[in-house]
């Protein structure tokens, strides 16, 4: 992979980088150091210097810590489901069907069509008189108010699951592709069953590609507030009140320290889950040979 | 057969994926007294659902009269869809072209060329590019309020155009570009600027059509900056403004809905192959 060096082509590079180092100062590193400072002091104009006091005051705000129990809750639950959905999904897939490409375009349907285009068949589908309680009171089921209540939650992780398990089979039926099928031939003359073959061959294979839908999974899983903002406003259930939606008020209210501070714990917290899982990720490729 | 038994659980699933559009096309095709009856569970509030006997909405696939009625209220009758698709299209364009220049050449410093800190800076872009939107969207707010940019179209423009992503997927592209072309080219005398314009851009046109398709998915479907960035409701894209179509008008949502999912269900069905291909470069490790 690693190239020998052209030349030594800093002056070149630099002007090839000059746009995008220039934009990405401007908008993303600048603002952001200016916020490292917000987050110290008590007030943006001409405030005096407070140390740490703000994110004490984070982290004792009873709605910060709610809704960041419930942004981890989700991820800890929605990223394994989707994994373990999309790669059942690949390993279906992954074998000559009719239709195959049909399936496939079908399952990244959702994946392009506009958050906004289809809440209107969630609400239909997930109000209290909608047609998920119309068919459980088939059934003698009382019905549930799935979006005013403690259900909210599983409601937001069926959309989630909706809309991303294609993107992560896109990566894992790759990530199976290149898997050398002499490798299950020679399992299958030595004797290995089909699950045998699954954890010694296709689960080992796989782990680079599950690193990087693992990164991806978690990513993707901060962005269903999309999902629960228009199924739901700025104030929903608290089930899936979440950290976007701390943030989000504290924008409308222009709290500058709650906002800065937020968002620094926010940023440390996946720069360590990233390096940690980059570094994990290393050491397993690098036993793998 | 235990191929039927497959086609049979891929046809099944196939179905969950697709049946919320699916209901949402067909729907906009009825009447809005017909989409009023069918919905009437939803709106009539508590008390008159108990008089009426109608508690729960049934899905209704198929219109009692194929009607153009939702399509004409919004493309002719009811302008403000027209400009708030037009919104969309004002806050995607300019990302996508703008993002596809600046990120091309980043990533071509960043793939071909040897510097110093190449390593540290991209994984600066990389750590940028994971970040959720919550927190980018403060530094962009800061420097869009000191700037006083609050309340226009370039203070989401300019931080789209130079998101990390573009660099980040343009980049895997670019590796793949085999280096012998390149050291051909340096040996006949090229310039780097020639062998950026002449030889890696046209062999990387798919990496550049899946960037394009990838950016257009996400941009359109923006809920985040504008809700932060955009106070004037006249001025928010349709991604922020088709939940809040009031009721009485659902009809007239579905048929907007569809409008605007149009453009990229065709891209899924048509550039497949770059979405696909997209995908699969944020998963490759470079």
């Amino acid at each position: 992979m690693r190239r020998k060096p052209l030349t030594r082509d800093s002056l070149t590079a630099s002007m090839f980088l000059l746009p995008s180092q220039a934009g990405f100062a401007l908008f993303f590193l600048i603002p952001f150091a200016m916020g490292a400072w917000y987050s110290l002091v008590d007030s943006p104009i001409q405030g005096s210097f407070v140390g740490l006091a703000n994110y004490r005051e984070l982290l004792g705000n009873a709605i910060f810590r709610h809704a960041a129990t419930n942004t981890l809750l989700f991820t800890a639950i929605s990223v394994p489901l989707n994994m373990l959905l999309s790669l059942v999904l690949a390993m279906l897939l992954n074998r000559s069907l009719p239709f195959r490409n049909g399936f496939r375009i079908a399952c990244l349907i959702p994946l392009v069509v506009p958050v906004a285009c289809v809440v209107l068949v969630w609400q239909t589908l997930f109000d209290q008189h909608g047609t998920l309680n119309g068919w459980l009171a088939a059934f003698g089921v009382a019905p549930t108010d799935w979006m005013e209540s403690g259900a909210a939650f599983w409601v937001v992780m069926i959309v989630y699951l909706w809309k991303n398990v294609g993107y992560n089979m896109v990566l894992f039926l790759a990530g199976l592709q290149s898997i050398p099928t002499d490798y299950y031939e020679a399992a299958s003359i030595d004797g290995a069953g089909a699950f045998r073959k699954l954890r010694s061959i296709t689960l080992v294979y796989l782990t680079p590609t599950t690193f990087f839908v693992f990164i991806m999974s978690i990513v993707n899983s901060f962005k269903v507030f999309r999902e629960t903002y228009l199924l739901a406003g700025s104030y929903p259930d608290s089930s899936i009140y979440m950290l976007q939606h701390y943030m989000n008020n504290m924008f409308a209210s222009l709290d500058y320290q709650k906002l800065t501070s937020a968002a620094f714990l926010m940023a440390v917290v996946i720069v360590v889950l990233v390096f940690v899982l980059f570094r994990v990720e290393r050491r397993i490729s690098k036993s793998l040979g | 057969m235990k191929k039927v038994i497959f086609v049979a659980l891929l046809t099944a699933i196939a179905a969950l994926f697709i049946f919320p559009l699916a209901l949402t096309v067909t729907n906009s095709f009825m009447s809005e007294g017909e989409i009023t009856a069918n919905y009437a569970a939803l709106t009539g509030g508590d008390d008159t659902i108990a008089d009426a006997g109608i508690s729960y909405v049934k899905l209704k696939w198929i219109p009692e009269l194929v009607t153009l009625s939702q399509y004409y209220s919004v493309l002719i009758q009811k302008p403000q869809f027209l400009f708030l698709f037009w919104n969309s299209a004002l806050l995607t364009l300019p990302i996508i072209a703008g993002q596809i220049a600046v990120a091309s050449l980043a990533a071509y410093a960043f793939s071909q060329l040897r510097f110093r800190g190449r390593e540290p800076l991209f994984f600066l872009y990389i750590v940028t590019m994971l970040m959720p939107y919550q927190v980018t969207l403060v530094p962009n707010f800061i420097i869009a309020d000191r700037l006083g940019l609050m309340g226009s179209y370039a203070s989401i423009i300019f931080p789209g155009i130079f998101g990390a992503f573009g660099v980040f997927l343009l980049r895997q592209f670019m590796l793949t570009v085999p280096y012998s072309y390149i050291e051909a080219a340096r040996a006949d005398g090229a310039g780097h600027l020639y062998i950026f314009t002449r030889i890696v851009l046209p062999m990387c046109s798919s990496g550049l059509a899946a960037l394009a398709i990838l950016l257009f998915i996400d941009n359109w479907n923006m809920v985040e900056q504008p809700l932060v960035f955009l106070s004037d409701p006249h001025k928010q894209p349709l991604s922020v403004y088709l939940s809040a179509i009031g009721e009485g008008e659902r009809g007239l949502a579905f048929a907007a809905s569809t409008l605007y999912m149009l453009p990229l269900v065709l891209v899924a069905l048509y550039a497949e192959r770059y979405l696909v291909e997209g995908i699969q470069l944020t998963g490759i490790k470079g």
